[in-house]
């Protein structure tokens, strides 16, 4: 089985899709001729043709409601977002069109919004942001966050599949360090709305999503190692609809929990996920549900302004140690 | 600023319409010159742009049938039975007609409207009843009782209901035909916007993606004076919406909303352009609100004798007048069509009227495919619908 990267893997999913599926075309800025900024659609013009890859104007709601309008005819279109900052422009067409339009209008809207997030590489407010919270508020849409390389491939695969808008946040800081073997023949596909757990353990659960899966792996072996403890940590991999069994089977099991998100804090991800077990399982812990989180800030440029932002390995490994001590 | 009475019933220039309404005074309304008799029989018999004597009748029948079906609605809103507000297309049925009226539904051409085109809808086939079902949140209307108004689509009849946040179903059309393109396909897509849905940053970049790729899109541009109480130059600093034409590098055409003769020719070489592969027409027609921006508005911000004049430039009557006295038509066969609305509406309303609201369980169903259904909070038992 060859290795590939984080972003191979993303590449062979859409062009399988792409191949097995003449319903499926790609639209964004410079996805065609130059391959898209990160070079993920590299060749596909040349492949494919230029109308099943299409370079658009700088528009991400023309961008966004075109795939809308295409959906509804059948297709199966994939938006790109250059860097996932500029989702926000489109905020209007997906929370009010295109999540909606089954619900109001029985209207099928089968498109996948991807496009690469997150921090860790110095890109300052505007190309590194982790949109999730804006639309995880929104009934309708679902959200997929891939770790590894091999749900990279298999979520793409799935969304594609998916009968309803997906948004596919993809993490630049993963896409050429993150390597995986895979399998070259078959059809990978992971399902959307599972959780995968990333490492077992009895005595703490560290419940995360995309790049931050790394840092709590990370944070798991220095923890095993210096402190004994056994840690859990479970990659959500979707966020909506989100694994509630999966949740609950590791706070059950290690009855202590805390959730690590690269977003901000306030009104982010893992407030919902504490909400949730605090519902369903609050009998089953035996310390309160912790958070480590980016700072409440837009993302600063500067590396010493970036890494204090943002959540490092020894900020999880302190939170578990509080934790595992309460 | 602009004095309060100045909009006048249209520029003179361009597209005057008669001072009172007379049809002899249109401009436009010429048979289609330049094209072919051969290829327009109905010539031969004095009948204009290509249309029968049952089209140019059916012309009529439907801005009759919008224009009544609004009037019961109007009924039923003051009776406490529309749930949410009622807006009326009064005045501008015309423009609507005229311009769904130019597309091909056997070819499969589709539009999508905006609040004040209805007669759109029903050129299309939508059916009054399932209008009335709308309005009074029925659990049979098209969205079971989840939108409102004219806010539902069909794609089989071949129309794409819109959203309340203007500008945004251009992307969306240009989506739609977009994929006729890919697929190879003849087909022709329509969208209205307004004077105000011109200015939403969704209606620039629609039309620049639809402009660039020379999608088969016509842009219908409804100029009716107001966008709720703002003014056309509160909201624009051209004096033509159709100027905006230049900036996406696609031709317009400035046409007399009220006359639907004059719409449905502008309209039908603009599809034509675009089934021919030429791209994007921007299309403005030029009409009034006659009514305030719903039921619930007073327009005391209009004046007075500008709603009077454009009360004398009835599209129903002007068009009612021009069939007669060219004698495509005689007022019995206009009084047949009258009476044929009269009692389709009058069985529609007794049968929207006696259905129910949606079972409040059916709330959870339909967000998405999988799960079709969510479960109720726990709080919250309501027997399954």
């Amino acid at each position: 089985m060859p290795e590939v990267t984080y972003l191979e893997a993303l590449r062979q999913g859409l062009r399988e899709e792409m191949q097995r599926d003449e319903r499926v075309f790609i639209l964004g800025e410079d996805v065609g001729r130059y391959g898209g900024a990160f070079k993920v659609t590299d060749g596909f013009m040349a492949e494919f043709g230029d109308r099943r890859v299409i370079d658009t104007p700088i528009s991400e709601a023309a961008i966004v409601g075109a795939a809308a309008g295409a959906a509804h005819l059948g297709m199966r279109p994939v938006a790109e977002m250059q860097f996932i900052d500029f989702i926000s422009c489109a905020y209007d067409i997906l929370t009010n069109y295109v999540a909606t339009a089954r619900y109001r209008a029985n209207l099928a809207c089968p498109i996948v919004v991807r496009g690469p997030c997150g921090g860790y590489v110095r890109g300052g407010p505007f190309h590194s942001q982790n949109p999730e919270a804006a639309f995880f508020h929104t009934p309708g849409l679902k959200i997929v966050c891939p770790a590894t390389a091999r749900d990279a491939k298999g979520l793409i695969k799935a969304a594609i599949r998916d009968d309803d808008p997906v948004l596919y946040f993809e993490h630049k800081y993963l896409y050429r360090r993150v390597k995986e073997q895979l399998p070259e023949d078959g059809d990978l596909v992971t399902p959307i709305g599972r959780a995968r757990v990333a490492r077992e353990g009895g005595d703490l659960s560290i419940v995360t999503y995309s790049a931050m899966v790394w840092k709590a792996l990370e944070a798991a072996q220095t923890l095993e190692k210096e402190d004994g403890l056994r840690v859990e940590v479970l990659d959500l991999r979707t966020l909506l609809p989100m694994d509630d069994a999966a949740i609950l089977a590791t706070v059950r099991k290690t009855n202590r929990v805390m959730i690590v998100h690269e977003d901000t804090r306030t009104g982010g991800v893992a407030g919902e996920i504490a909400a949730r077990i605090n519902e369903a399982a609050f009998e089953w812990l035996d310390a309160p549900v912790l958070r480590v989180t980016a700072a409440d800030t837009p993302l600063p440029y500067a590396p010493t302004l970036e890494d204090y932002v943002l959540p490092q390995t020894a900020d999880i490994v302190a939170v578990a140690r509080k934790l595992a001590a309460y | 600023m602009t004095a309060p009475d100045a909009r006048r019933p249209a520029t003179e220039s361009s597209i005057a319409p008669p001072a009172r309404g007379g049809p002899e005074a249109s401009t436009t309304a010429r048979p289609a010159a330049g094209r072919p008799a051969a290829a327009r029989p109905a010539a031969a018999a004095g009948l204009p742009a290509g249309l029968s004597r049952a089209q140019l009748l059916e012309l009529y029948y439907h801005m009759r049938l919008t224009r009544s079906l609004e009037e019961r609605l109007t009924n039923l809103y003051r009776q406490g039975k529309v749930i949410g507000g009622l807006f009326r297309s009064l005045g501008q049925e015309a423009d609507s007609v005229g311009t769904a009226y130019a597309l091909d539904r056997s070819a499969g051409d589709m539009l999508s409207p905006l609040i004040r085109n209805l007669g759109s809808l029903l050129v299309m086939g939508a059916r009054p009843v399932d209008v009335l079902r709308q309005y009074m949140a029925k659990a049979t209307s098209p969205t079971r009782g989840r939108e409102l108004n004219v806010h539902f689509g069909d794609l089989e009849r071949g129309f794409i209901g819109q959203i309340s946040h203007l500008g945004d179903m251009v992307p969306v059309m240009a989506g739609v035909t977009l994929t006729f393109r890919l697929r190879g396909e003849r087909r022709v897509g329509m969208v209205y916007v307004g004077d105000g849905a011109m200015s939403t940053g969704a209606f620039h970049e629609g039309m620049n993606l639809a402009a660039v790729r020379r999608l088969p899109l016509v842009v219908v541009a409804e100029n009716n004076g107001y966008a709720y109480s703002t003014t056309l130059e509160r909201q624009t600093a051209v004096a033509e919406l159709v100027q905006k034409r230049t900036a996406y590098g696609v031709p317009g055409e400035r046409v007399d909303g009220n006359d639907v003769l004059a719409v449905y020719e502008a309209a039908r070489r603009a599809v034509e352009r675009a089934r021919a592969g030429e791209g994007v027409t921007l299309l403005e027609l030029v009409t009034y609100r006659r009514k305030g921006h719903a039921e619930h508005d007073d327009q005391h911000y209009v004046p007075r004798d500008e709603l009077a004049r454009w009360e004398r430039n009835d599209p129903i009557a002007r068009w009612a007048q021009r069939l007669t006295e060219s004698r495509w038509a005689d007022g019995d066969a206009l009084a047949a069509e009258d009476a044929r609305v009269a009692a389709e509406l009058d069985e529609a309303v007794a049968e929207a009227e006696q259905e129910p609201l949606p079972e409040p369980a059916t709330a959870l169903t339909g967000v998405y495919a999988d799960p079709a259904r969510q479960d109720a909070p726990w709080y919250r038992e309501v027997p399954r619908a």
